[in-house]
């Protein structure tokens, strides 16, 4: 479905990305891990086009999408649910959901989406009205996923989804996120929890310096030694496996 | 037909390509950080990692020999600590033995791929695998076991040798397949004759071959005499063992395991890469090992490679039969045997190098190897006991060296006809053809 072939990305004088090739099937749920600054957020925003890759192709659904500007990615069916929800804090929740709509034609079909959202979230429900400022930091993720999915996307990018959330709602939002894969989108995340994101993904990259050192099931990538070492301490591990 | 895993075996070629190319940058980033050997072969041609673009940049990049591998001996090539290595096996090598390690994962794979082998040569859960194959440093017989077991199969780990034995045991354990070399299934099949077991009368179905050449006679005789489909498959222990290529039923050639492996096949004399069908000496980049990644590995085995889609539903590539060596390499009970080594041999026993000729027979199915060694005339003629003692010396020594036990022969000076160095080391007159 999406495929980098050797990518790099210049994040301003940083090479960040160096000869970056994955790939996502449809109906998987991929997670990138890492250090922080091995790239990994890099890497999201240059397949959402919101910092261009330098060299390499990528394509999505058959089209290079290499350079394709951030909105005909969207158009395409990329939606991305950047780091640190970045919710239009001053706008009613309905107002941000209606912006994550904004490409689509169908006005009747936005609404439908809004109101099925409304069922499935109740916390979205119960404030349909407030400002997303207002919102926990939980509620404005569920929102930030919401307003993604509201893009109609054949694929969602996750952007460290569960950072800085209660271990609660750490486990509520991957549920959500299981739930979205069960739906049939598919989803590349990435996680500053990796054993957490190991657990839901299927298939997981390992990227160093902005290389990717190590890439397989993640079933294997949750036995191997070096990411056992690297990324899987302890403390994930409450939170986590139940 | 069964297929032991559709989702790898039956890629799509373009998927595979991607697969390939991920897999590769990643063996590349991990070896260039971790093996001095070639962050050195690299920074010596000016490449980095992130300039292999696309596969085919593979090309670029240096030969790894199996002299590199004597020279790492034991443990610099190894691209993890060693307390991340679970197994280590090893075989005879250029001037020392090449030493290759396993990580846990690894030996996963390694299991995978011999399951995928056997299981293209038609054993199921519901066989009785009976492993005639060298157990212990070389890696026959462990990677075939645990591929079988993996598969679910009964297990048979008889080892090599004490062929009346193997023979009861085939009959009353009831073997169904068996796993040997295929002069082995030819001994074990004369030994039988000689024991009056009708092999019709054996559970017997399939025998998976490997290890030394054979030929498409021998294929014949094997299936005839022993009531088998009879089946090819390839390994080798710098790259991992059994489980790199294997045949399926339709007997057209090895489908080598392109998921983990870069097969190329180049002009041993000049190192280009041929087209598909043309035969040359088979290249390969291990693109999954973490404990022994090795990149462009020069496997001295002649064979071609092809891309057309088998009947069989795998759409990975497949290698030919192994038609020769490239290096006069010969192989012997499975033994790979380096003509110089046992020049190196015989010099450090006499003090310095003899002319000497290797000579091997195939007596019925069992191969043996003569060392012809000339001595000066003084020697020659000197006493017997003396001449009886250094044989012996000789004897010990090759043995010790190589693994094989040879018969050792002085020859008179003058009597090894050579035209130049390279001619006169190896007579073969065991008949192979394709």
């Amino acid at each position: 479905m999406l495929t980098l072939k050797s990518v790099h990305t210049y994040y301003g004088n940083i090479h960040a990305l160096r000869g970056v090739s994955l790939h996502v099937n449809q109906g998987e749920i991929v997670t990138l891990i890492g250090a922080n600054g091995a790239g990994k957020t890099t890497a999201l925003k240059t397949i959402s086009g919101i910092t261009p890759a330098s060299r390499g192709s990528i394509t999505f659904e058959g089209r290079d999408v290499t350079r394709a500007a951030a909105e005909e990615i969207v158009r395409a069916g990329i939606s991305h649910v950047p780091e640190g929800r970045k919710v239009f804090s001053t706008l009613s929740l309905k107002d941000n959901l209606e912006m994550g709509g904004f490409i689509r034609g169908d006005k009747k079909e936005v609404q439908a989406d809004m109101d099925r959202f409304k069922e499935k979230f109740p916390i979205l429900a119960d404030r349909w009205n407030q400002m997303a400022g207002t919102l926990s930091g939980g509620e404005q993720q569920v929102l930030a996923i919401t307003r993604a999915l509201m893009a109609k996307p054949r694929l969602l990018i996750l952007d460290e989804p569960s950072m800085g959330l209660s271990p609660l709602l750490v486990k509520k939002t991957f549920k959500i996120i299981k739930e979205l894969r069960e739906e049939g989108t598919t989803i590349l995340l990435i996680e500053q929890n990796a054993r957490a994101a190991l657990h839901i993904a299927d298939r997981g990259y390992v990227l160093e310096t902005g290389k990717i050192v190590l890439q397989g099931k993640c079933r294997m990538l949750l036995e191997h030694e070096e990411v056992k070492r690297a990324y899987l301490g302890k403390g994930y591990r409450e939170v986590w496996e139940d | 037909m069964k297929i032991w895993d559709q989702e790898y075996e039956c890629m799509s070629r373009d998927e595979l390509a991607q697969l390939q190319l991920e897999r590769l940058q990643a063996t590349l980033n991990r070896v260039y950080k971790n093996v001095a050997f070639y962050r050195k072969k690299f920074d010596q041609i000016g490449f980095e990692p992130e300039d292999l673009v696309e596969l085919n940049d593979l090309r670029n990049l240096p030969f790894t020999c199996s002299r590199d591998l004597s020279d790492a001996y034991p443990y610099d090539l190894f691209a993890v600590p060693l307390r991340e290595v679970v197994r280590v096996h090893s075989s005879s090598g250029a001037t020392k033995p090449v030493v290759v390690g396993y990580t846990r994962q690894d030996l996963k794979h390694w299991s995978e791929l011999v399951a995928r082998v056997l299981t293209a040569g038609g054993v199921t859960a519901d066989d009785v695998v009976q492993v005639s194959l060298n157990y212990g440093l070389l890696t026959g017989g462990l990677g075939l076991h645990y591929g079988a077991e993996l598969i679910g199969a009964s297990v048979l780990p008889t080892s090599v040798g004490r062929t009346e034995r193997q023979v009861k045991i085939m009959q009353d354990y009831r073997t169904t397949a068996l796993v040997a070399t295929p002069s082995y299934a030819l001994v074990i099949a004369d030994r039988m004759e000689s024991m009056k077991v009708d092999a019709k009368t054996l559970t017997l179905k399939f025998a998976m071959l490997a290890g030394e050449p054979w030929s498409e006679e021998m294929r014949e005789e094997i299936e005839a005499r022993l009531y088998v489909k009879a089946t090819d498959n390839y390994g080798l222990s710098e790259i991992m063992g059994p489980g790199v290529a294997g045949e399926c039923l339709y007997q057209v050639g090895m489908h080598l395991n392109e998921d983990h492996f870069i097969f190329e096949v180049v002009d041993p004399k000049t190192g280009n890469n041929l087209e598909p069908g043309e035969v040359g000496e088979l290249i390969i980049t291990t693109i999954t090992k973490e404990a022994f990644p090795l990149i462009r590995f020069r496997t001295g085995d002649l064979c071609s490679m092809q891309y057309e889609a088998c009947q069989c539903g795998r759409s990975l590539a497949r290698m030919s039969r192994v038609l020769g060596r490239t290096d006069q390499v010969i192989i012997i009970k499975g033994m790979n045997i380096i003509p110089s080594r046992v020049g190196d041999l015989l010099e450090e026993v006499l003090g310095s190098r003899p002319p000497y000729q290797l000579v091997v027979d195939r007596e019925g199915h069992l191969d043996s190897l003569t060392v012809q060694v000339e001595v000066s005339e003084d020697l020659f003629f000197d006493k017997m006991r003396e001449q009886r003692s250094l044989v012996e010396r000789m004897g010990e020594k090759v043995a010790g060296g190589i693994g094989v036990t040879p018969r050792i022969t002085l020859v008179e000076p003058g009597s090894i006809k050579y035209e130049d160095e390279s001619s006169f080391k190896v007579v073969d007159n065991r008949k192979l053809s394709r």
